[in-house]
């Protein structure tokens, strides 16, 4: 009976994709709400209820709006490009664990699309990958701007790609396993210290983990305060100012669908995921995540941009130590086996 | 060419979908980040939270005018500074529109000298006009909801008799409102 798992599979990605498509749409309408209650205005509120329409108008007038090349730009190049960012970002959602198996019809159906044994690895994996689409799309641009905003994002994504992964270290050594059901399922049991009785959640373990990963994952999702790619005071709008009309917008999904990607992760590794108080389900996991994206908004409204010496000075000199540090401290723990850890 | 004088009966599903298209180009309206001199202070006060004009019709200032769909002139547009206006504009994907904000931006305000452009209608074709100096962020507004009116009376017009035909009325709603403006100096004194 493979092909009909197969075919579950699918099902389950095609969803999971749409409900990610959906996701996305509303998340660009919460943060302008969000952002303008934040700086004392109202936000969209013209179009439709609450401006719930808002970011259908927005869709429909960039797929409506011309789409130029420029006449110095490398034509195909220029054309993939956005098609590359876009395609990749969503496939980290495929490894994200959305709850048990559901029991249907005598079919079992796994709520996520592929229980890969390194699901953590391949998502750091498409997250390096997709750094492709941006710098190609820089590059062919053939504009000043686009390619300082490409380079600028490629170096601060290889920096923060290495804090990232090193940041995950120590939840690897206490699940031992880099699959996330496995991770799950060790968080899923009760901590017990003395009189207390705790969810064994990684926050809890590893809380220096967390600081690293929720830096890093800002950082390596370019958003505020390290959105330096698309820096509007010096660079236009970074990689992807030569874009208009509809290949802008898929740049715009990549990153949002990217900014969705990493707070479900972060809940899944970090948060229990799908487990919660009385029942587990999909609910707490999109709770969890969606408490992650409006700490995104509300870092957007809170910081100023960070120069870009002082980005690279946080990652390398004060991030990377502490995660290496992390990762020495989880070991001897581990070792010497202190506690129910 | 009056609205009441239409017998044609279009598509219901074409219809629908102009609509639509109509409905989203006036609804999200990105302007291009940038101003010439101090209309620009209020047109970014316009913005801001006392006021609030760009997010609550669902405008979002973009700093590329490939991804902007209307410019805002506001200012004093020198004669060193209209080439750069020209091309800005002549990079915006269409379909695009143009607000002139400002007594400078209209007719070159008290700007009568060899320096100043007399009217930027001179560089770019100009769709509406606020008056002020410096217009009051609501009469911002109201140029904003009249231009809103001008791409609904375009799309239909472009859906009823074709591209041409919308073009050509929009270019007569220019002349229009270019004549109201009321006589100008030439400049060169």
């Amino acid at each position: 009976m493979d092909w009909q798992r197969l075919l579950v599979s699918y099902f389950v990605g095609f969803v999971l994709l749409n409900v990610l498509l959906g996701l996305m749409a509303y998340m660009t309408w919460f943060e302008r709400r969000v952002l303008a209650r934040m700086q004392h205005r109202v936000g969209p509120n013209r179009t439709g209820p609450f401006g719930l329409l808002q970011p259908i108008a927005d869709g429909i007038k960039l797929l409506a709006k011309e789409d130029i090349v420029p006449a110095n730009a490398d034509r195909l190049v220029f054309l993939v490009a956005p098609l590359l960012s876009f395609a990749l970002a969503p496939l980290g959602a495929a490894v994200i664990p959305f709850g048990e198996t559901l029991h249907l019809f005598g079919l079992e159906i796994p709520l996520l699309v592929a229980d890969i044994n390194v699901a953590v690895l391949y998502v750091l994996a498409l997250g390096s990958i997709g750094v492709y689409g941006i710098i190609l799309g820089g590059y062919a641009s053939g504009n000043r701007y686009s390619l300082l905003g490409a380079l600028r994002s490629t170096a601060q994504v290889i920096s923060y790609e290495l804090v990232l992964g090193l940041s995950l270290v120590g939840v690897f050594i206490l699940a031992g396993s880099l699959s996330l059901q496995d991770i799950l399922r060790e968080q899923q049991r009760a901590l017990v210290i003395g009189p207390l009785t705790l969810p064994n959640w990684y926050i809890l373990s590893q809380p220096l983990a967390f600081a690293l990963f929720l830096i890093a994952a800002v950082a390596e999702t370019n958003r505020a305060p390290f959105d330096l790619p698309e820096a509007e005071t010096e660079l236009v709008a970074g990689y992807f100012t030569e874009y208009s009309g509809f290949r802008f917008s898929f740049y715009f999904l990549a990153e949002y669908i990217n900014m969705i990607v990493v707070s479900l992760l972060a809940a899944t590794l970090f948060l229990g995921g799908i487990d919660g108080p009385f029942v587990d389900g999909v609910w707490w996991l999109a709770l969890k995540a969606l408490f992650f994206l409006f700490f995104y908004v509300w870092l957007r409204a809170t910081l100023p941009r960070f120069r870009y010496d002082q980005l690279m000075g946080l990652a390398w000199k004060v991030l990377l130590p502490l995660a290496l540090l992390n990762i020495g401290l989880t070991g001897l723990v581990r070792l010497w086996g202190i506690g129910a850890l | 060419m009056g609205m009441s004088t239409v017998q044609s009966h279009p598509n219901i599903i074409t219809t629908t979908a102009d609509w639509v298209f109509s409905w989203a180009r006036r609804s999200s309206l990105w302007w291009l980040q940038f101003g010439l001199a101090c209309c620009a202070i209020e047109m970014i006060s316009s913005a801001m939270p006392r006021f609030d004009l760009a997010e609550r019709f669902g405008m979002l200032y973009r700093a590329s005018p490939r991804q902007a769909d209307l410019m805002i002139v506001a200012g004093t547009v020198t004669k060193k500074m209209a080439p750069v206006v020209r091309q800005l504009y002549d990079q915006m994907a269409d379909p695009k529109w143009v607000i002139s904000m400002g007594s400078c931006a209209n007719v070159g305000g008290p700007f009568d000298t060899y320096a100043v452009v007399q009217g930027v209608d001179q560089v770019i074709p100009v769709d509406i006009y606020v008056p002020g100096c410096p217009p009051v962020p609501e009469a911002l507004y109201y140029g904003v909801l009249e231009l809103q009116n001008r791409i609904i009376r375009y799309e239909r017009l472009k859906q009823r008799y074709g591209l041409e035909a919308a073009e050509a009325d929009r270019q007569e709603q220019r002349e229009a409102a270019r004549a109201a403006l009321g006589p100008r100096s030439s400049g060169a004194r």
